[in-house]
């Protein structure tokens, strides 16, 4: 375990930084601060997990990558070239974004759904196509989904598609805003194994929200825990469940709490 | 004779008064979706500036047709010649649905949808073309039926000014004390309403997304 960890970060290392945070804070249009001095460093290939409570400022983190934020101080950059001096639709279009309502257009079908970015990038009818069935067999669904809407899907379909148009132009980063919240359990964790799966096989930069410290601890190449606007420590899962930290610790608390309790009553 | 009959023996005159009374409907309702729905649309993209925008269209509403028709009278140009008139005063009136629903239909797009497209690079106006409109087409719609079922009542009043249509005959038998008349200008006019109503309202419900 302890060697495979280090043969996976020497790998990652010499792929250098993804993503990039430096002195970021981020003040809300009504004057409140939500981020402050954020300094992060996300590597390619590895899969990152920004873990915090709601209002924690993880999400609006998530949103300065792909400039639907704009930084109030400080820089963002994206494969070493600060955000703010590239041209923003062409930014967007190389990073994949999920969300946690999943955001599918009810108009359109799940197959023009996934193509949307590849067709406003003007790529031929017949690729797309291809692609589209490339990518529904890659998330686990059946090719004939591709003519249904989104309303004839289940929860777990849509989440799955919103991965796919995510993943639509092979973009190298891909943002996922608690995109398994709204599951449950069982399809929660169905997803999180095929994730898994899929980052093995793809290798891409994810920047991963979450509040759910399990999901986090399964799915990451490391935790960053952010509270009130900042960023707590960034960790390995192994070193997160062993950290003295107080607030890494209160998290790890609460995981087990709900085992240690149920556990606990068995015996009584 | 009853109102059928006369209608019949005039068909000449029915037809033509009916054919210029949906021509200053069709005018006007072209004229106030050409500017109404553009509007709706920047208002719902910059809101300062939604209070001020439907507050004038509200205010528009609220003036009494006939009084609407008098103050435009003086205007040059426009008050050269009655039709004119008329489909100004319409146009006004059509406004403030054709604002209202563009306005509700867009922001009522789902915010989620909205952000993901946004996300995904889509440019404004991508995200205007193939996701907002699109989404708010049936409540723009029913806002094009407001408008002209509204604009084919009012537009028997343009008859006050001498811009024509089938109120011509509704205040020809007023004056005339003669109720046939105005069921002449009536019962086409409320068939007019009628059917704009109906096949409109099916087309709403057929651009309905689910």
């Amino acid at each position: 375990m302890q060697r495979g960890q280090r043969l996976y970060m020497d790998r990652f290392s010499t792929n250098g930084v993804a993503i990039e945070f430096r002195d970021v804070s981020y003040v809300s249009p009504t004057g409140q601060e939500v981020l402050s001095g954020l300094n992060l460093e996300v590597l390619r290939g590895e899969t990152f997990i920004l873990l915090g409570r709601s209002g924690s400022g993880k999400t609006t983190t998530l949103k300065l990558v792909n400039r639907l934020l704009s930084p109030s101080a400080g820089e963002v950059r994206v494969d070493g070239a600060a955000t703010a001096g590239v041209d923003v639709i062409a930014l967007r279009r190389s990073i994949g974004y999920v969300i946690q309502d999943v955001g599918l257009f009810p108009h359109f079908t799940v197959e023009r759904n996934i193509g949307l970015v590849p067709r406003i990038e003007g790529w031929a009818e017949d690729r797309i196509r291809e692609r589209v069935q490339e990518l529904l067999q890659l998330v686990g669904l059946e090719p004939q989904l591709a003519e249904r809407y989104p309303r004839q899907l289940s929860g777990g379909q849509r989440q799955r598609v919103g991965v796919a148009r995510a993943l639509a132009a092979d973009p190298a980063v891909l943002l996922m805003d608690e995109p398994f919240g709204s599951l449950d359990p069982l399809t929660r964790d169905e997803l999180q194994r095929e994730f898994l799966l899929l980052q093995q096989r793809l290798h891409k930069t994810v920047v991963f929200v979450t509040h759910d410290v399990g999901e986090a601890l399964r799915l990451g190449s490391r935790v960053a825990l952010m509270e009130a606007g900042r960023l707590v420590t960034v960790l390995s899962p192994q070193e997160f469940l062993r950290s003295s930290d107080p607030w890494v610790a209160a998290y790890v608390k609460a995981f087990k709490a709900g085992l240690d309790s149920a556990a606990n009553r068995g015996t009584e | 004779m009853n109102v059928f009959q006369f209608m019949v023996q005039n068909h000449d005159q029915v037809l033509e008064l009916t054919l210029e009374h949906l021509w200053l409907v069709g005018i006007s309702t072209l004229l106030a979706v050409l500017i109404g729905i553009p509007l709706g649309i920047v208002i719902a993209h910059w809101p300062v500036l939604n209070k001020p925008v439907l507050a004038s269209a509200n205010i528009i509403q609220t003036i009494p047709s006939l009084a609407l028709f008098g103050f435009l009278l003086p205007l040059p140009w426009l008050g050269e010649r009655a039709d004119r008139l008329a489909i100004l005063a319409l146009t006004l009136y059509a406004l403030l649905p054709l604002i209202r629903n563009t306005f509700t239909g867009i922001r009522g797009v789902d915010p989620a949808v909205v952000e993901a497209g946004r996300g995904m690079g889509l440019t404004d106006r991508q995200l205007l073309f193939q996701v907002e409109l699109p989404l708010a087409v049936s409540v723009i719609l029913s806002g094009v039926r407001v408008a002209v079922v509204i604009s084919v009542g009012l537009a028997t009043i343009a008859a006050a000014i001498g811009a024509g249509g089938l109120g011509e005959f509704i205040f020809r038998g007023l004056a005339m004390v003669n109720n046939q008349l105005i069921l002449a200008g009536a019962i086409p006019a409320a068939a007019l309403a009628l059917f704009a109503d109906t096949s409109l309202g099916w087309l709403e419900k057929r651009l309905r997304p689910q």
